[in-house]
């Protein structure tokens, strides 16, 4: 297994790809660090003499890292509620522990976010195209994947099209509101606060519900 | 993570929502650099505006701060920037908070475990398997009923024959006849297609019975709610079709006047809904008028009314779902409040009747006079007779007598003279059932009236009124040549 140190080093290696293109990394200070070593020894990385590159064996490897860090940090604000301020301190140390299928359950639980909550992607993993099996412990979920009667408080909206985000806000679809599915076929109809709007999956699945329970 | 000490700002009169520090640094640069004097609106509203980019705003503000447009359109993007959120989005959150924490002090929700009769009937619309009962429960009695026996049948006899037939024409036609000594001017206005005998009569004593009775059952249905209700149950299919559920209303509102319809397709978010929604109601939805004429031809013939119902819906599918695979454009999304339902308000019901039809006569009042100019002109230079001649020939593809060329012609500018043709076709014993079967097919699936071909020419353009029409045209020959062969061809007489 890798160590703590190892896993951030790749992690930031796989947030530099992400934002700028496949570009290698300045050593900066962690000239001398073991964890430097330890990737190298792997294959996972190649070192010239101010840089370090992402050799294609660790890039798996390094979007595992990344998408454990952002689903702790999802973890953080949807289910344990702490505070924004301190979210990224705490996932750091948190993300370490999402091991060996943690990660999927975790992931399970969340409802298979695609952002975490800064609004970066969270790289999907195995568990994510799976089909759900049904009576699996979840916590936040995609409206679509609700069950009719399922109720609970919307935590966030996601989608990629900024005029869906437009629509859903026009009908007063935000954060906070609380939300209960009445229907699924042949739409999604939900009550929220006092009044009932019917939507197309597409918008349902933008929609992502902490649940309550009975 | 910015967005995290919202506070009150005190600038402002302590009244005001307070953003985040980092938005409210940006709110104060752009209303710095807003120094033009005609601003309607609070200049901090216009910065909250345009960081949202609201399209409108934007417009406004280059053209009235033109020297300090291209800054704050920079420091739009850098705020922009800050953020992996929209600031539409970012804005909206922190105002509905604002908004929880109000409403939160001042207002209580008790619990009512029991669920309550309107919401149970909303249920039993809203399910698939109990929807569709009611709506052919509505379908029924608002429009066969209602809108087809009461107004196409009954009101319009009153009005056409009693009113029109006894008083007003004979009286005007003696009237003008007596001060205008020409032929020419007396066959434009009190002619067999004159603008007053035909166009004004055309307008009063047909179309006005049976658009007021079906706004009038449009208006009851549209206020008790049902019609979102409708909406979402629909949504699924009319996706296949390249429309949302929103759809429906324009759709439902051709079964009244595909006219009328055309115009209401305004109401749909996206270019390509409209244009789809148009091409569907010309060609597939029969508006009143025309279903009067097709069922009483097809009366005693329950097996034909069958295959052309089949044949419609047929059609309905297949041109809506052709038209989505060959159009770009973003896909349909369908979003509605379900409003809980009402017992509608006899007067609200009456009012909404009578601004409808005022908005109606409006619009399409002239058109029928501009299409009995066109008769008009059409018999004095004999090209009617030129354009009878040369649909004799598509007629006889679809295995029709040739007489049936002059109701096709005329039916296009006169719904009651075109049906009469073949009327008088059909009791001679010219047609035989699938003669007749194929005729309806073709007379439905045509653009209906001269009325809608130009209100699609207004709405859509003249570059796509035009495309549709002439594809309208062929596709219901096609598709009426078509029906024959396979009747003919499976040894089917109806």
């Amino acid at each position: 297994m890798l160590s703590e140190h190892a896993e951030e080093v790749l992690e930031a290696l796989a947030v530099q790809m992400e934002e700028q293109g496949r570009r290698p990394l300045d050593l900066g200070v962690s000239r001398d660090d073991p964890a430097i070593e330890e990737l190298i020894k792997l294959g996972f990385i190649r070192r010239d003499a101010d840089h370090i590159h992402l050799l294609d064996k660790g890039k798996t490897e390094a979007h595992a890292a990344l998408r454990r860090h952002r689903l702790a940090e999802r973890l953080m604000v949807d289910v344990l509620d702490i505070k924004k301020q301190i979210i990224n301190e705490a996932s750091c140390k948190f993300e370490h522990l999402l091991h060996e299928g943690l990660e999927d359950n975790v992931c399970t639980i969340l409802g298979h976010p695609k952002v975490c909550p800064h609004g970066k992607l969270i790289p999907p993993g195995r568990c994510c195209q799976e089909k759900a099996k049904k009576g699996q412990m979840k916590f936040v979920s995609a409206l679509s994947e609700l069950e009719v009667k399922d109720r609970g408080e919307i935590a966030y909206l996601h989608t990629k099209d900024s005029s869906q985000m437009q629509k859903l806000m026009s009908i007063g679809i935000l954060p906070g509101m609380s939300a209960s599915l009445l229907q699924k076929f042949p739409s999604y109809v939900l009550q929220l606060g006092q009044s009932q709007f019917a939507i197309d999956k597409e918008l349902a699945s933008c929609i992502y519900v902490r649940l309550v329970r009975a | 993570m910015p967005e995290q000490n919202p506070k009150k700002n005190e600038s402002t009169g302590g009244c005001a929502i307070g953003y985040s520090d980092t938005l409210e640094v940006y709110i104060a640069k752009i209303t710095e650099l807003l120094t033009s004097k005609d601003y309607k609106i609070s200049k901090r509203a216009l910065a909250l505006l345009l960081l949202q980019e609201d399209q409108e705003i934007l417009k406004g503000v280059q053209e009235k701060d033109v020297q300090n447009f291209p800054l704050i359109e920079g420091i739009i993007q850098e705020a922009k920037r800050h953020y992996t959120q929209p600031l539409n989005y970012i804005i909206s959150l922190r105002r509905q908070s604002e908004a929880n924490q109000i409403t939160s002090r001042i207002m209580s929700f008790g619990k009512s475990p029991l669920i309550s009769m309107q919401e149970r009937l909303s249920r039993i619309m809203m399910n698939p398997l109990t929807g569709g009962p009611i709506l052919l429960f509505v379908l029924y009695y608002g429009l066969y009923k209602f809108v087809g026996t009461f107004g196409a049948g009954f009101l319009v006899d009153f009005l056409e024959n009693k009113i029109f037939g006894n008083y007003i024409n004979p009286w005007v036609t003696q009237w003008v006849n007596a001060v205008l000594p020409f032929k020419l001017l007396q066959d434009l206005l009190v002619g067999e297609y004159g603008v007053i005998t035909l166009g004004v009569r055309y307008a009063f004593a047909i179309i006005l019975p049976i658009v007021a009775t079906f706004f009038f059952a449009f208006a009851i249905v549209e206020d008790t709610g049902y019609l979102p209700r409708l909406a979402m149950l629909v949504d699924q299919l009319f996706k296949r079709i390249g429309l949302s559920g929103r759809a429906v209303i324009p759709l439902v509102l051709g079964f009244g006047c595909d006219t009328m319809a055309t115009m209401v397709t305004r109401t749909l978010p996206t270019k390509r809904e409209r244009i789809i929604a148009t091409l569907l109601l010309a060609l597939a939805i029969p508006c009143s008028a025309q279903m009067g004429v097709i069922l009483a031809l097809l009366e005693g013939r329950p097996l034909g009314l069958v295959v052309w119902l089949g044949v419609i819906i047929f059609v309905f599918l297949l041109v809506g779902f052709l038209a989505t695979k060959i159009m770009p454009g973003e896909l349909p999304t369908f979003y509605m409040e379900i409003p809980p339902l009402r017992l509608p308000q006899f007067s609200n019901v009456l009012r909404k009747t009578y601004s409808r039809l005022k908005w109606y006569f409006k619009e399409i009042f002239p058109l029928f006079i501009f299409a009995s100019l066109l008769i008009w002109l059409g018999q004095i230079t004999r090209i009617f007779d030129f354009f009878v001649r040369i649909l004799e020939h598509p007629i006889s593809w679809l295995g029709l007598p040739s007489e049936a060329a002059v109701a096709f012609l005329f039916g296009f500018f006169r719904r009651d003279y075109g049906a009469a043709g073949l009327y008088d076709l059909k009791k001679i014993g010219l047609l035989s059932g699938n003669q007749l079967v194929v005729a309806c097919v073709t007379l439905t699936l045509f653009l209906p009236c001269i009325a809608q071909l130009l209100m699609n020419v207004k709405e859509r353009g003249i570059r796509m009124g035009i495309a549709m029409s002439v594809f309208i045209l062929f596709f219901s020959f096609s598709i009426g040549y078509l029906v024959n062969l396979i009747l003919n061809f499976l040894h089917i007489s109806l």
